[in-house]
Protein backbone atom coordinates (compact mmCIF):
# COMPACT_ATOMS: atom_id res chain seq x y z
CA UNK A 1 0.00 0.00 0.00
CA UNK A 2 1.44 3.56 -0.98
CA UNK A 3 1.43 5.43 2.17
CA UNK A 4 0.78 9.37 1.81
CA UNK A 5 3.86 11.29 2.85
CA UNK A 6 3.31 15.28 3.69
CA UNK A 7 6.22 16.93 1.87
CA UNK A 8 8.36 18.55 4.36
CA UNK A 9 7.33 22.19 4.87
CA UNK A 10 9.84 24.81 4.86
CA UNK A 11 11.90 24.94 8.73
CA UNK A 12 9.67 26.48 10.63
CA UNK A 13 12.64 27.56 13.45
CA UNK A 14 13.66 29.74 10.45
CA UNK A 15 10.08 31.76 9.69
CA UNK A 16 10.35 33.38 12.52
CA UNK A 17 6.39 32.39 13.30
CA UNK A 18 3.25 34.31 15.23
CA UNK A 19 1.90 31.34 17.65
CA UNK A 20 -1.85 32.17 18.31
CA UNK A 21 -2.49 29.16 20.54
CA UNK A 22 -0.48 28.44 23.40
CA UNK A 23 -1.68 27.11 26.70
CA UNK A 24 -0.04 27.83 29.80
CA UNK A 25 -0.58 25.69 32.99
CA UNK A 26 -3.86 26.78 34.22
CA UNK A 27 -3.26 28.41 37.53
CA UNK A 28 -4.65 27.02 41.01
CA UNK A 29 -5.59 29.15 44.13
CA UNK A 30 -1.95 29.32 45.29
CA UNK A 31 -0.84 31.03 41.82
CA UNK A 32 -3.60 33.65 42.09
CA UNK A 33 -3.49 34.51 45.81
CA UNK A 34 -0.98 36.88 45.91
CA UNK A 35 -3.25 38.96 43.11
CA UNK A 36 -6.53 38.40 45.56
CA UNK A 37 -7.51 41.09 47.88
CA UNK A 38 -8.23 39.71 51.55
CA UNK A 39 -11.76 39.25 50.76
CA UNK A 40 -11.62 37.03 48.15
CA UNK A 41 -8.33 35.24 49.43
CA UNK A 42 -10.66 34.56 52.42
CA UNK A 43 -13.40 33.27 50.01
CA UNK A 44 -11.60 31.20 47.93
CA UNK A 45 -10.00 29.36 50.53
CA UNK A 46 -13.04 28.74 52.68
CA UNK A 47 -14.82 27.84 49.86
CA UNK A 48 -11.90 25.67 48.30
CA UNK A 49 -11.56 27.04 44.92
CA UNK A 50 -8.35 25.97 43.81
CA UNK A 51 -8.35 23.66 40.32
CA UNK A 52 -10.42 25.70 38.44
CA UNK A 53 -11.08 23.26 35.64
CA UNK A 54 -13.89 23.60 32.90
CA UNK A 55 -15.61 19.87 33.07
CA UNK A 56 -15.45 19.95 28.94
CA UNK A 57 -11.48 20.22 29.15
CA UNK A 58 -10.26 18.33 32.26
CA UNK A 59 -6.59 19.45 31.94
CA UNK A 60 -4.94 16.45 33.28
CA UNK A 61 -6.43 13.68 30.94
CA UNK A 62 -3.13 12.22 29.98
CA UNK A 63 -4.76 11.80 26.08
CA UNK A 64 -4.59 15.72 25.96
CA UNK A 65 -0.62 16.61 26.20
CA UNK A 66 2.44 15.65 24.46
CA UNK A 67 4.52 13.40 26.29
CA UNK A 68 8.12 14.40 25.20
CA UNK A 69 6.62 18.50 26.30
CA UNK A 70 5.30 16.89 29.58
CA UNK A 71 7.80 15.07 30.42
CA UNK A 72 10.45 18.11 29.99
CA UNK A 73 12.33 19.77 33.20
CA UNK A 74 11.51 22.93 34.83
CA UNK A 75 7.76 24.77 35.14
CA UNK A 76 6.35 28.10 33.35
CA UNK A 77 8.27 30.34 31.10
CA UNK A 78 11.32 28.40 31.36
CA UNK A 79 9.60 24.89 30.01
CA UNK A 80 7.87 26.63 27.65
CA UNK A 81 10.77 28.72 26.35
CA UNK A 82 12.50 24.98 26.18
CA UNK A 83 9.90 23.15 24.41
CA UNK A 84 8.77 25.87 22.27
CA UNK A 85 9.79 29.14 22.13
CA UNK A 86 13.28 28.58 21.40
CA UNK A 87 13.09 25.48 18.71
CA UNK A 88 10.81 26.83 17.21
CA UNK A 89 12.02 29.77 16.91
CA UNK A 90 9.21 32.10 17.52
CA UNK A 91 8.69 35.84 16.94
CA UNK A 92 6.00 35.69 19.94
CA UNK A 93 3.30 33.74 20.97
CA UNK A 94 0.16 34.31 22.36
CA UNK A 95 -1.21 32.37 25.87
CA UNK A 96 -4.78 31.39 25.81
CA UNK A 97 -5.55 30.57 29.56
CA UNK A 98 -8.61 28.51 29.73
CA UNK A 99 -9.76 28.09 32.90
CA UNK A 100 -13.42 27.07 35.08
CA UNK A 101 -13.15 31.21 35.25
CA UNK A 102 -15.34 31.15 32.39
CA UNK A 103 -18.02 28.45 34.15
CA UNK A 104 -18.62 30.07 37.27
CA UNK A 105 -21.80 30.96 38.07
CA UNK A 106 -21.10 33.79 41.24
CA UNK A 107 -20.34 37.07 38.81
CA UNK A 108 -18.32 38.98 41.58
CA UNK A 109 -16.25 35.77 42.17
CA UNK A 110 -15.58 35.72 38.43
CA UNK A 111 -14.71 38.94 37.66
CA UNK A 112 -12.21 38.91 40.78
CA UNK A 113 -10.56 35.56 39.62
CA UNK A 114 -10.12 36.65 36.03
CA UNK A 115 -8.58 40.01 37.20
CA UNK A 116 -6.24 37.75 39.36
CA UNK A 117 -5.72 35.94 36.01
CA UNK A 118 -4.42 38.69 34.33
CA UNK A 119 -2.46 39.99 36.84
CA UNK A 120 -0.42 36.24 37.32
CA UNK A 121 -0.46 36.12 33.43
CA UNK A 122 1.24 39.54 33.26
CA UNK A 123 3.76 38.94 35.98
CA UNK A 124 4.52 34.96 35.96
CA UNK A 125 4.06 35.15 31.95
CA UNK A 126 4.45 38.00 30.05
CA UNK A 127 7.02 39.68 31.84
CA UNK A 128 9.56 36.85 32.01
CA UNK A 129 9.41 36.82 28.07
CA UNK A 130 9.19 38.90 25.59
CA UNK A 131 7.97 36.98 22.58
CA UNK A 132 4.92 36.53 25.00
CA UNK A 133 1.45 37.96 24.69
CA UNK A 134 -1.75 37.24 25.99
CA UNK A 135 -5.69 37.00 25.61
CA UNK A 136 -7.44 38.53 28.23
CA UNK A 137 -9.89 36.82 30.28
CA UNK A 138 -13.18 38.44 31.62
CA UNK A 139 -15.82 37.96 33.53
CA UNK A 140 -18.53 37.46 30.31
CA UNK A 141 -21.53 36.58 33.12
CA UNK A 142 -20.64 40.18 34.39
CA UNK A 143 -20.36 42.37 31.17
CA UNK A 144 -19.52 45.45 33.33
CA UNK A 145 -17.00 44.37 35.24
CA UNK A 146 -15.57 42.37 31.93
CA UNK A 147 -15.55 46.35 30.53
CA UNK A 148 -13.85 47.50 33.58
CA UNK A 149 -11.60 44.75 33.35
CA UNK A 150 -10.77 45.79 29.54
CA UNK A 151 -9.95 49.38 30.19
CA UNK A 152 -7.59 48.67 33.65
CA UNK A 153 -5.72 46.71 30.68
CA UNK A 154 -5.73 48.92 27.82
CA UNK A 155 -2.48 50.44 28.25
CA UNK A 156 -0.99 46.86 28.62
CA UNK A 157 -0.66 46.00 24.83
CA UNK A 158 0.46 42.40 25.38
CA UNK A 159 -2.86 41.68 26.19
CA UNK A 160 -4.08 41.28 22.55
CA UNK A 161 -7.67 39.66 22.33
CA UNK A 162 -10.61 39.19 25.13
CA UNK A 163 -11.08 34.92 25.37
CA UNK A 164 -14.50 33.46 25.32
CA UNK A 165 -15.65 30.04 25.12
CA UNK A 166 -17.27 28.43 22.01
CA UNK A 167 -20.49 27.36 24.00
CA UNK A 168 -21.36 28.76 26.63
CA UNK A 169 -24.61 30.53 28.93
CA UNK A 170 -25.87 31.97 25.25
CA UNK A 171 -25.26 32.78 21.97
CA UNK A 172 -22.10 35.78 21.64
CA UNK A 173 -24.19 37.75 19.07
CA UNK A 174 -26.60 38.61 21.77
CA UNK A 175 -26.44 42.12 23.07
CA UNK A 176 -26.00 41.28 26.17
CA UNK A 177 -22.45 41.21 25.30
CA UNK A 178 -22.12 44.22 23.53
CA UNK A 179 -20.58 46.33 26.14
CA UNK A 180 -17.78 44.02 26.24
CA UNK A 181 -17.12 44.10 22.06
CA UNK A 182 -17.44 48.09 22.34
CA UNK A 183 -14.86 48.33 24.71
CA UNK A 184 -12.88 45.67 23.16
CA UNK A 185 -13.16 47.22 19.59
CA UNK A 186 -12.21 50.61 20.51
CA UNK A 187 -8.86 49.34 22.14
CA UNK A 188 -7.96 47.38 19.42
CA UNK A 189 -8.99 43.89 21.09
CA UNK A 190 -9.80 40.84 18.96
CA UNK A 191 -12.29 38.68 20.11
CA UNK A 192 -11.18 35.32 20.59
CA UNK A 193 -13.51 32.17 21.15
CA UNK A 194 -11.94 28.91 22.27
CA UNK A 195 -13.06 25.82 22.15
CA UNK A 196 -14.38 24.68 25.35
CA UNK A 197 -17.89 24.70 26.81
CA UNK A 198 -19.72 25.78 30.18
CA UNK A 199 -22.10 23.31 30.27
CA UNK A 200 -24.41 25.46 30.84
CA UNK A 201 -26.52 23.73 27.78
CA UNK A 202 -25.58 19.92 25.81
CA UNK A 203 -22.05 20.56 23.86
CA UNK A 204 -24.36 19.00 21.11
CA UNK A 205 -27.14 20.13 19.94
CA UNK A 206 -29.38 17.11 20.35
CA UNK A 207 -28.64 16.46 23.67
CA UNK A 208 -25.58 15.03 25.73
CA UNK A 209 -23.19 12.40 24.64
CA UNK A 210 -22.24 9.54 25.80
CA UNK A 211 -18.24 9.69 24.89
CA UNK A 212 -15.38 12.15 25.16
CA UNK A 213 -14.87 11.90 21.01
CA UNK A 214 -18.63 13.16 20.74
CA UNK A 215 -17.36 15.75 22.94
CA UNK A 216 -14.61 17.16 20.96
CA UNK A 217 -16.34 16.92 17.21
CA UNK A 218 -19.41 18.41 18.33
CA UNK A 219 -17.00 21.94 19.41
CA UNK A 220 -17.21 22.45 15.68
CA UNK A 221 -21.38 23.01 16.19
CA UNK A 222 -20.76 25.19 18.90
CA UNK A 223 -18.42 27.39 17.09
CA UNK A 224 -20.59 27.24 13.90
CA UNK A 225 -23.33 28.09 15.83
CA UNK A 226 -21.03 31.10 17.14
CA UNK A 227 -20.35 32.43 13.67
CA UNK A 228 -24.04 32.74 12.75
CA UNK A 229 -25.11 34.07 15.69
CA UNK A 230 -22.08 36.74 15.20
CA UNK A 231 -23.85 37.23 11.89
CA UNK A 232 -27.12 37.11 12.10
CA UNK A 233 -27.44 39.36 15.25
CA UNK A 234 -25.44 42.28 13.57
CA UNK A 235 -22.25 42.15 16.06
CA UNK A 236 -19.90 41.90 12.81
CA UNK A 237 -21.65 45.06 10.89
CA UNK A 238 -21.73 46.71 14.22
CA UNK A 239 -18.34 46.31 15.27
CA UNK A 240 -16.27 46.37 11.92
CA UNK A 241 -12.83 46.75 13.38
CA UNK A 242 -12.84 43.71 15.74
CA UNK A 243 -11.41 40.37 14.31
CA UNK A 244 -13.01 37.66 15.56
CA UNK A 245 -10.82 34.46 15.92
CA UNK A 246 -12.13 31.29 16.15
CA UNK A 247 -9.35 28.70 18.61
CA UNK A 248 -8.89 25.51 18.20
CA UNK A 249 -12.16 25.33 15.82
CA UNK A 250 -11.23 23.31 13.04
CA UNK A 251 -11.11 25.19 9.74
CA UNK A 252 -12.82 22.89 7.17
CA UNK A 253 -16.80 22.81 8.23
CA UNK A 254 -16.42 26.92 7.36
CA UNK A 255 -16.64 26.99 3.81
CA UNK A 256 -19.78 24.75 4.19
CA UNK A 257 -21.59 27.43 6.49
CA UNK A 258 -20.71 30.16 4.58
CA UNK A 259 -22.09 28.81 1.46
CA UNK A 260 -25.26 27.79 3.32
CA UNK A 261 -25.80 30.95 4.93
CA UNK A 262 -24.98 33.01 2.23
CA UNK A 263 -28.15 30.58 0.17
CA UNK A 264 -30.21 31.59 3.22
CA UNK A 265 -29.88 35.21 3.55
CA UNK A 266 -30.95 35.53 0.15
CA UNK A 267 -35.01 34.75 1.44
CA UNK A 268 -34.36 35.58 4.38
CA UNK A 269 -32.45 38.70 4.97
CA UNK A 270 -35.31 40.71 5.48
CA UNK A 271 -35.56 39.57 9.07
CA UNK A 272 -31.63 40.99 9.53
CA UNK A 273 -31.88 43.78 7.11
CA UNK A 274 -28.50 45.44 9.62
CA UNK A 275 -26.40 42.40 6.82
CA UNK A 276 -26.68 44.31 3.55
CA UNK A 277 -23.89 41.87 2.06
CA UNK A 278 -23.51 38.35 1.95
CA UNK A 279 -23.07 36.58 4.95
CA UNK A 280 -19.70 34.78 3.86
CA UNK A 281 -18.11 38.21 2.60
CA UNK A 282 -18.68 39.46 6.60
CA UNK A 283 -17.12 36.48 7.52
CA UNK A 284 -14.02 36.08 5.41
CA UNK A 285 -13.59 39.88 6.64
CA UNK A 286 -13.48 39.25 10.18
CA UNK A 287 -13.22 35.82 11.06
CA UNK A 288 -9.79 33.92 11.75
CA UNK A 289 -9.13 30.92 12.37
CA UNK A 290 -6.29 28.73 14.51
CA UNK A 291 -5.06 26.04 12.07
CA UNK A 292 -4.43 23.45 14.66
CA UNK A 293 -5.68 21.20 15.04
CA UNK A 294 -6.86 21.33 11.44
CA UNK A 295 -9.26 19.12 10.62
CA UNK A 296 -8.19 18.10 6.49
CA UNK A 297 -8.71 15.31 4.31
CA UNK A 298 -5.38 12.56 4.40
CA UNK A 299 -4.42 13.11 1.22
CA UNK A 300 -1.82 16.31 2.11
CA UNK A 301 -2.17 17.91 -2.05
CA UNK A 302 -5.97 18.27 -0.84
CA UNK A 303 -5.75 20.67 2.02
CA UNK A 304 -5.01 23.42 -1.00
CA UNK A 305 -8.74 23.00 -2.08
CA UNK A 306 -10.10 23.51 1.47
CA UNK A 307 -7.94 27.01 1.87
CA UNK A 308 -9.89 27.32 -1.70
CA UNK A 309 -13.30 27.00 -0.83
CA UNK A 310 -12.08 29.72 2.35
CA UNK A 311 -11.38 32.27 -0.73
CA UNK A 312 -9.87 34.24 1.50
CA UNK A 313 -5.84 34.26 2.00
CA UNK A 314 -5.54 36.11 5.20
CA UNK A 315 -7.76 33.91 7.57
CA UNK A 316 -5.83 31.47 8.59
CA UNK A 317 -3.61 31.90 11.94
CA UNK A 318 -0.36 29.54 12.59
CA UNK A 319 -0.71 27.64 15.53
CA UNK A 320 0.79 25.06 17.56
CA UNK A 321 -1.84 24.53 20.34
CA UNK A 322 1.25 23.93 22.83
CA UNK A 323 1.19 21.38 24.90
CA UNK A 324 -2.03 19.62 23.05
CA UNK A 325 -0.80 16.63 20.59
CA UNK A 326 -1.21 17.46 17.01
CA UNK A 327 1.82 16.82 15.93
CA UNK A 328 5.35 15.47 16.04
CA UNK A 329 8.68 16.95 16.20
CA UNK A 330 8.14 20.21 14.71
CA UNK A 331 5.78 19.86 12.43
CA UNK A 332 3.07 21.97 13.33
CA UNK A 333 2.83 23.42 9.70
CA UNK A 334 -0.12 21.49 8.30
CA UNK A 335 0.67 19.55 5.59
CA UNK A 336 0.28 20.48 2.31
CA UNK A 337 0.02 23.82 3.26
CA UNK A 338 0.83 26.17 0.02
CA UNK A 339 4.05 27.92 0.09
CA UNK A 340 2.71 30.94 -1.63
CA UNK A 341 0.62 31.60 1.74
CA UNK A 342 3.26 30.95 3.98
CA UNK A 343 4.21 34.11 4.88
CA UNK A 344 0.81 35.25 5.25
CA UNK A 345 0.26 32.40 7.66
CA UNK A 346 2.87 32.64 9.89
CA UNK A 347 2.87 36.28 10.52
CA UNK A 348 1.24 39.20 8.56
CA UNK A 349 -2.08 37.71 8.85
CA UNK A 350 -1.88 37.49 12.57
CA UNK A 351 -0.50 41.30 12.13
CA UNK A 352 -3.97 42.41 10.69
CA UNK A 353 -6.10 40.40 13.09
CA UNK A 354 -4.43 41.84 16.02
CA UNK A 355 -3.67 45.47 16.12
CA UNK A 356 -2.72 45.82 19.59
CA UNK A 357 0.11 43.12 18.49
CA UNK A 358 3.40 44.69 18.18
CA UNK A 359 6.31 42.97 17.08
CA UNK A 360 10.13 43.98 15.85
CA UNK A 361 10.56 43.45 12.44
CA UNK B 1 -40.10 42.36 -31.20
CA UNK B 2 -43.51 43.43 -31.03
CA UNK B 3 -45.77 45.42 -28.82
CA UNK B 4 -48.67 42.57 -27.35
CA UNK B 5 -51.38 43.50 -25.84
CA UNK B 6 -52.09 41.26 -22.84
CA UNK B 7 -54.23 42.84 -20.63
CA UNK B 8 -57.60 45.22 -20.09
CA UNK B 9 -56.22 47.62 -17.34
CA UNK B 10 -58.98 46.81 -14.68
CA UNK B 11 -58.20 42.73 -14.81
CA UNK B 12 -54.64 44.06 -12.76
CA UNK B 13 -56.14 45.55 -8.98
CA UNK B 14 -53.05 47.87 -7.43
CA UNK B 15 -51.13 45.49 -5.55
CA UNK B 16 -52.00 42.35 -7.65
CA UNK B 17 -50.66 40.26 -10.68
CA UNK B 18 -51.36 37.83 -13.51
CA UNK B 19 -49.70 35.43 -15.89
CA UNK B 20 -49.69 36.54 -19.38
CA UNK B 21 -48.20 34.67 -22.08
CA UNK B 22 -46.35 36.41 -24.71
CA UNK B 23 -45.05 34.89 -28.06
CA UNK B 24 -44.77 31.82 -26.11
CA UNK B 25 -42.97 33.45 -23.31
CA UNK B 26 -44.78 33.14 -19.85
CA UNK B 27 -44.44 36.86 -18.04
CA UNK B 28 -46.06 38.38 -14.81
CA UNK B 29 -47.63 41.27 -15.24
CA UNK B 30 -47.70 43.33 -11.84
CA UNK B 31 -49.53 46.52 -10.69
CA UNK B 32 -47.80 48.80 -8.58
CA UNK B 33 -49.63 51.58 -7.05
CA UNK B 34 -51.17 51.69 -11.13
CA UNK B 35 -48.04 51.67 -12.81
CA UNK B 36 -47.51 48.68 -14.81
CA UNK B 37 -44.58 46.27 -14.84
CA UNK B 38 -43.62 43.00 -16.72
CA UNK B 39 -40.77 40.70 -15.57
CA UNK B 40 -39.91 37.11 -16.91
CA UNK B 41 -42.07 34.64 -14.19
CA UNK B 42 -39.80 32.27 -13.56
CA UNK B 43 -37.77 32.23 -11.09
CA UNK B 44 -33.79 31.87 -12.04
CA UNK B 45 -33.39 30.02 -8.56
CA UNK B 46 -35.90 27.03 -8.48
CA UNK B 47 -38.16 28.24 -11.12
CA UNK B 48 -41.22 29.02 -8.84
CA UNK B 49 -43.87 31.26 -10.60
CA UNK B 50 -42.69 35.36 -9.66
CA UNK B 51 -46.42 35.99 -10.45
CA UNK B 52 -47.66 34.54 -7.28
CA UNK B 53 -45.40 36.21 -5.57
CA UNK B 54 -46.06 38.87 -2.75
CA UNK B 55 -45.51 42.73 -3.81
CA UNK B 56 -43.17 43.59 -0.94
CA UNK B 57 -41.44 46.74 0.09
CA UNK B 58 -37.87 46.90 1.03
CA UNK B 59 -36.85 46.08 4.11
CA UNK B 60 -33.39 48.71 5.42
CA UNK B 61 -31.87 48.99 8.38
CA UNK B 62 -28.31 51.51 9.09
CA UNK B 63 -27.58 50.08 12.95
CA UNK B 64 -29.03 46.37 14.29
CA UNK B 65 -32.61 46.39 15.60
CA UNK B 66 -33.67 49.55 13.78
CA UNK B 67 -35.58 48.61 10.56
CA UNK B 68 -37.29 50.97 7.49
CA UNK B 69 -39.45 50.08 4.99
CA UNK B 70 -39.10 52.10 1.65
CA UNK B 71 -40.07 51.38 -2.68
CA UNK B 72 -43.67 50.07 -1.14
CA UNK B 73 -44.44 47.38 -3.58
CA UNK B 74 -41.89 47.51 -5.39
CA UNK B 75 -40.20 44.31 -4.93
CA UNK B 76 -41.87 41.07 -5.90
CA UNK B 77 -41.08 37.96 -3.28
CA UNK B 78 -40.66 34.60 -4.67
CA UNK B 79 -43.17 32.49 -3.07
CA UNK B 80 -40.57 28.91 -2.65
CA UNK B 81 -38.16 30.82 -0.69
CA UNK B 82 -38.74 34.61 -0.72
CA UNK B 83 -35.91 35.92 -2.90
CA UNK B 84 -36.34 39.40 -3.68
CA UNK B 85 -36.59 41.05 -6.67
CA UNK B 86 -36.97 44.12 -8.57
CA UNK B 87 -40.17 44.72 -9.96
CA UNK B 88 -38.04 47.75 -12.14
CA UNK B 89 -35.08 45.96 -13.55
CA UNK B 90 -36.10 42.14 -12.58
CA UNK B 91 -32.50 42.65 -10.45
CA UNK B 92 -32.12 40.13 -7.37
CA UNK B 93 -31.49 42.76 -4.30
CA UNK B 94 -29.00 40.10 -3.39
CA UNK B 95 -27.22 39.81 -5.54
CA UNK B 96 -28.23 42.35 -8.47
CA UNK B 97 -24.87 41.67 -10.55
CA UNK B 98 -25.77 37.81 -11.53
CA UNK B 99 -29.43 36.87 -10.37
CA UNK B 100 -32.08 38.55 -12.79
CA UNK B 101 -34.97 37.87 -14.46
CA UNK B 102 -35.94 39.67 -17.46
CA UNK B 103 -38.06 42.67 -17.61
CA UNK B 104 -39.88 43.91 -20.23
CA UNK B 105 -41.18 47.32 -21.19
CA UNK B 106 -44.77 47.82 -20.73
CA UNK B 107 -47.06 50.85 -21.34
CA UNK B 108 -50.75 51.07 -21.08
CA UNK B 109 -52.62 52.35 -24.62
CA UNK B 110 -56.18 53.50 -25.62
CA UNK B 111 -57.90 50.95 -27.13
CA UNK B 112 -58.75 53.19 -30.16
CA UNK B 113 -54.97 53.48 -30.85
CA UNK B 114 -54.41 49.99 -30.34
CA UNK B 115 -56.84 48.64 -33.13
CA UNK B 116 -55.24 51.77 -35.37
CA UNK B 117 -51.38 51.01 -34.23
CA UNK B 118 -48.79 48.25 -34.51
CA UNK B 119 -50.16 46.10 -32.07
CA UNK B 120 -50.65 42.42 -31.86
CA UNK B 121 -54.10 41.89 -29.96
CA UNK B 122 -54.34 38.27 -31.02
CA UNK B 123 -56.38 36.99 -28.13
CA UNK B 124 -58.30 40.26 -27.62
CA UNK B 125 -61.24 41.78 -28.36
CA UNK B 126 -60.05 45.23 -28.14
CA UNK B 127 -62.64 47.68 -27.56
CA UNK B 128 -62.13 51.36 -28.55
CA UNK B 129 -63.19 52.06 -24.84
CA UNK B 130 -60.88 50.92 -22.59
CA UNK B 131 -56.85 51.14 -22.20
CA UNK B 132 -55.24 48.13 -22.27
CA UNK B 133 -51.58 47.06 -21.10
CA UNK B 134 -49.20 46.53 -23.77
CA UNK B 135 -46.14 44.29 -23.48
CA UNK B 136 -43.27 45.47 -25.78
CA UNK B 137 -41.12 41.52 -26.63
Amino acid sequence: METLVAPRPATLSRLGAIDCDVHPDAPRRADLMPYLDDYWREMVTSRDVDLLELTSYPTRTPPFNRPDWQAGEGKGVDKLRRNLLDPFGLRCAVLNCVTGVHAIYDPYLAAALCCATNDWLATEWLDRDPRLRASLVVPLQNPQAAVEEIERRAGDKRFVQVLALAMGEMPLGRRFYWPIYEAAERHGFALGIHAGSTYRHAPSQSGFPSHLVEDHVHQSQGFAAQVVSLVAEGVLVKFPNMKVVLIESGVSWLPGLMWRMSKDWRGARIEIPWVKEPPAALIRKQIRMTAQPFDAPLDPAELERIIEHLDADDMLLFATDYPHRHFDGDAALPAGFPERLLDRFVGENALSTYPRLEVLP
Amino acid sequence: MGRHVVARVDEVDIGKSKLVKVAGRDIALFNVKGEFFAIANRCPHEGADLCKGQLVGLAESDEPGQYRMTRHGELVRCPWHGWEFDIRTGKSWCDPARTRVKSFDVSVANGGTVVEGPYQAEIFQVSIDEDYVVVEI
